[in-house]
């Protein structure tokens, strides 16, 4: 399902350009809250990638980064019993120091959303922000992390405290036994958001890593857009697995879009991918392709059931459908370089903009959130727009990354991000990647404007 | 897996294509490997944990099972409204839903209300009536959801009691359905005097009764459950599917939900709400290509659209609306509409009118020249039907998902959009069936106010009174892909 178009929500004013889009109209600070080992870190990255890729320019602010900056050298978990004042002294300014740069990459970044990343586990922290923000005029939604599982909890250290800087020199079980001891310097003063003293708030309580949840006051849209997404992602272990079709004979020709078959080296890949996927032993996979011949053709291959999607076409080229890049620059010179010149906006006439192709995509990622393992055969820039989402690369690089034929990429999400493997099956096919030319000048030279059109027949 | 678990298993892919829709994909290849479905169950209901627990025994339930939506509450909080917003979504995006209201049921067995003694809990006959009522309904459901191909059945009672849960949740698990449960709590005395007032008042069971009355036996039709009414509880219910919307959506606690369908709804509820306010839905002014009769493109408006845009901004300004949000869509004609209002407005590229693909720009007369089977399918079905390289109506809806998300949000809007995209619209809000929706009447220069009121919604129509074009086809009487030119053309509208 799609949610709102949110990044061409363009406010109208008489006088301003105003390109950037208007999701929210006041700033807002997302303060997390919890224990150490609670996720709090992994869902603050995670909602800022999030949040990103969707147009709503987000940061993430870590507490523990400052502390690490103005303490220079973890000696152990004494520096965080509630008794040590030099210690709580570093604390509090290394929390104002972060909250500083919130406001300035509020006033000076025209950023929308701050993920303010710390324990925040007294209600005393909390004031503190709530009244920094409301001098501020920002809203305020916490996320709250509560769990008490001791395996996910373990798990959690030992998949992310353990490369971490702090513990860098130690091994293994002093780690887990200073971390252990860490959390406890926080449990006693754990203040949890309280449903009857904080029912004024906006807030998300996660419970047992998303089987429960507790909502309370939604104030507004990109709120209740983080509501739905926190609670659509899960921890289970799973990978996803992206490829393009098979090549195609519209590939061959070097022309783009257009909804062709398979070329017999296509077909080819479509078996070695067959071959590939029976020897991953994937338990239950689900496969999807888009409606376009190509990616159903390669689908089919496989012999198993896979779903189509509408959204996972490729992206529509337009005026421009069909054509090669040299009919293209002949046609619609100007075009051709406004396009060099701002990949990720530029809409094709009578087409679309990557940025229109990630507002589609954008309902195929939530259901990727949810599901476990799935194969996605599909399109050369939607495969870039996923795969910016997962890899976190921003606009300016997401149209230029490389997605070549016959090549599947394996996402594994672990820790804060997402092990990519690359398998190429060994099946020749043409280069489709045209990186950007050096000039994207509109009064430019048919050679400087074919300068990086990759062979075609 | 026996010969009839098969056949029941093709039938449902069949149907499920309408279910696969809710997320843009097409008609699903058929099931094939049914252990796989149950395997893939279980781990929906694991999902967040590290220890596999052990689910009890089910039968075998693929993983696209029937739903079952169960309310929970005490009389006057609002479950038949959600029940009824809920399923008139879901069938709105492609879900074949219905809902069940017990209620109906013992209207029928009872013929006549008299009083809220009915309800006492120490009523033996009623008891055993409401009972049966309760089983005839389930029974229904089972006809609804295991044979006539539903995807989700509502079932509309108070259900306030563990051990009529308990009942129903025996039910679902005997056949094969996943049940998830929306409870309503509300204790704001005004908000549920506000209920019985808009909703019990015009009642079949009131009918007969002055106000006060009616008021002061439906409060005390709400003491007789009050004693035995057990909430769903966060220990001992924790295993179930279910959100709990608290004052009438300040709070909501959700819990295990387990698949895409229900993780939709809970999106859904969270974002709806009751606030008093008003939608007007308009189409451009007239534009140029209207006035030739020529579909899609990117023209300006007519003089006539225009002048149209200016008697917008009157009407507009007499309305006194507070708050008014516009909406536009990203073709020159309905930015043009909002330009002369000489307000704010956001433009949704989803708001932009069907694309006719290769019928782009073309007059009627010149589709029937040059793709006359194409022009016959669309006629056969006007909804499902996609232009080459272009929409049809089903991918409009989709597209227009998240415009309706966000009307829920929003309080006082006006949207200016185009004929086909304001059909969407219109049908979801006065809940017009897919086979309506295409031929809905929006002509050009009128502007409908929706309001929402009781369990539905008050259109008010303003015609502002500027000539335009008729843009209007109906469905001819031949559509078959044969017919003479003359047949195809039979239902045009004049144009230059």
């Amino acid at each position: 399902m799609e949610l709102p178009q949110l990044e061409h929500t363009r406010l109208r004013r008489h006088d301003s350009a105003a390109s950037v889009p208007q999701f929210c109209n006041s700033p807002t600070m997302i303060v997390m809250v919890g224990l150490p080992a609670r996720g709090k870190t992994y869902i603050s990255k995670k909602l800022t990638r999030y949040l990103n890729w969707i147009g709503v320019p987000t940061k993430m602010f870590n507490v523990g980064q400052y502390r690490r900056e103005a303490v220079k050298i973890y000696k152990n978990f004494e520096f965080f019993k509630p008794d040590n004042e030099e210690a709580m002294k570093i604390r509090k300014a290394c929390a104002a120091a972060a909250l500083k740069d919130v406001a300035l990459y509020f006033t000076k970044e025209q950023g929308q959303v701050a993920v303010f990343d710390a324990t925040n586990t007294t209600r005393e922290r909390r004031a503190i922000i709530l009244s920094f923000a409301m001098e501020m005029g920002y809203k305020v939604f916490f996320v709250e992390s509560i769990c008490d599982d001791p395996e996910i909890i373990a798990e959690n250290i030992r998949q992310v405290k353990f490369g971490s800087p702090d513990y860098a020199d130690r091994d293994i079980d002093e780690a887990m036994e200073d971390f252990t001891q860490r959390i406890d310097c926080y449990r006693a003063s754990y203040m949890p958001i309280d449903d009857e003293k904080d029912r004024k708030l906006s807030y998300i309580k996660i419970f047992d890593v998303g089987s429960r949840y507790l909502v309370n006051r939604v104030q507004d849209h990109i709120q209740s857009r983080i509501v739905y997404y926190l609670m659509n992602i899960h921890v289970t272990p799973r990978s996803i697995y992206l490829s393009r079709h098979g090549e195609s004979e519209l590939n061959l020709l070097g022309r783009i879009g257009g909804d062709t078959g398979l070329s017999p080296r296509g077909q080819k890949y479509a078996s070695a991918l067959a071959t590939f996927i029976k020897g991953q032993k994937i338990i239950d996979l689900k496969v999807w392709t888009s409606h376009m011949k190509r990616t159903v053709q390669t689908a089919e291959a496989l012999g198993v059931q896979y779903e189509q999607w509408k959204a996972l076409n490729e992206i529509d080229a337009g005026v421009c459908e069909e054509l090669t890049y040299e009919e293209i620059q002949e046609n619609f010179p100007e075009e051709f370089a406004l396009r060099d010149q701002d990949k990720y906006r530029y809409r094709y006439p009578k087409g679309e903009s990557y940025e229109d192709l990630v507002h589609r995509l954008e309902p195929v990622i939530m259901e990727l959130e949810r599901q476990e393992n799935v194969l996605v055969i599909c399109h050369q820039a939607v495969m870039r727009c996923l795969l910016a989402y997962f890899l976190d690369k921003p606009a300016d690089e997401l149209p230029y990354l490389r997605c070549p034929l016959h090549t599947v990429l394996k996402l594994t999400p672990i820790a804060y991000g997402c092990k990519v493997e690359s398998f190429f099956l060994n099946i020749e096919a043409v280069n489709t990647h045209r990186e950007r030319p050096l000039n994207v000048n509109i009064t430019r030279n048919p050679e400087e404007a074919l300068q990086t059109v990759p062979d075609h027949i | 897996m026996s010969a009839n678990a098969e056949r029941w298993v093709c039938a449902r892919s069949r149907r499920l294509s309408r279910f696969i829709h809710l997320s843009g994909r097409a008609a699903l290849s058929v099931l094939r490997s049914p252990s796989l479905e149950k395997e893939a169950f279980k781990t929906g209901i694991m999902r967040g944990s590290y220890t596999l627990r052990n689910a009890q025994e089910r039968p075998v339930c693929m993983t696209n099972c029937p739903t079952l939506i169960v309310t929970v509450g005490l009389p006057a909080r609002g479950k038949t409204y959600i029940s009824k917003k809920l399923t008139r979504y879901l069938n709105w995006i492609g879900v074949p839903t219905k809902e069940f209201n017990v209620g109906q049921y013992r209207r029928e067995c009872l013929k006549i209300y008299k009083s809220f003694e009915f309800f006492r809990p120490d009523n033996e006959e009623g008891l055993k009536i409401r009972r049966q009522c309760a089983l005839s309904a389930l029974n229904d459901v089972r006809q609804y959801l295991s044979v006539e191909g539903g995807q989700v059945a509502v079932f509309d009672a108070t259900n306030t009691t563990r051990d009529r849960r308990r009942t129903i949740i025996m039910f679902a698990e005997q056949n094969g359905y996943r049940v998830f449960f929306v409870e309503s709590v509300c204790e704001d005395p005004e908000v549920i005097a506000q209920n019985i007032v808009q909703v019990k008042l015009g009642n079949p069971d009131y009918i007969d009764c002055n106000s006060d009355e009616a008021i002061k036996d439906f409060m005390k039709r709400i003491k007789c459950y009050e004693s035995s009414y057990q909430p769903l509880d966060e220990v001992l219910d924790r295993d179930l599917s279910y959100i709990k919307i608290m004052d009438v959506g300040r709070r909501y606690l959700v819990n295990r939900v387990v698949d895409h369908v229900q993780s939709r709804i809970v999106y859904y509820l969270m974002n709806i709400h009751i606030t008093p306010r008003s939608i007007y839905l308009c189409r451009h002014g007239e534009s140029d290509l209207n006035i030739k009769g020529r579909i899609g493109g990117d023209s300006g408006l007519s003089d006539r659209g225009k002048e149209f845009a200016k008697r917008l901004r009157n009407f507009l300004q007499e309305q006194n609306i507070k708050n008014l949000k516009v909406w536009t869509s990203q073709m020159k004609r309905t930015i043009q509409t909002a330009e002369i209002l000489g307000v704010s407005y956001e433009q949704w590229k989803s708001l932009n009118e069907i694309d006719a693909g290769v019928c782009e720009e073309m007059m009627y007369e010149e589709i029937q020249e040059r793709y006359p089977l194409e022009f016959a399918l669309r006629d056969q079905d006007k909804y499902r039907y996609r232009y080459p390289k272009g929409e049809s109506y089903e991918d409009l809806v989709q597209r227009l998902e998240p415009v309706i998300m966000e009307l829920e949000r929003q309080e006082n809007v006006l949207v200016i959009c185009h004929q086909a995209v304001l059909r969407c619209l219109l049908a979801y809000f006065l809940d017009k069936t897919a086979d309506e929706l295409p031929y809905l009447k929006c002509p050009l220069h009128t502007v409908l106010k929706l309001t929402p009121v009781a369990y539905g919604c008050e259109v008010e129509s303003f015609c502002l009174s500027v000539d335009a074009v008729n843009t209007q086809r109906d469905r001819p009487e031949n559509v078959n892909v044969q017919r003479s030119t003359e047949d195809a053309l039979q239902t045009v509208p004049a144009h230059f």
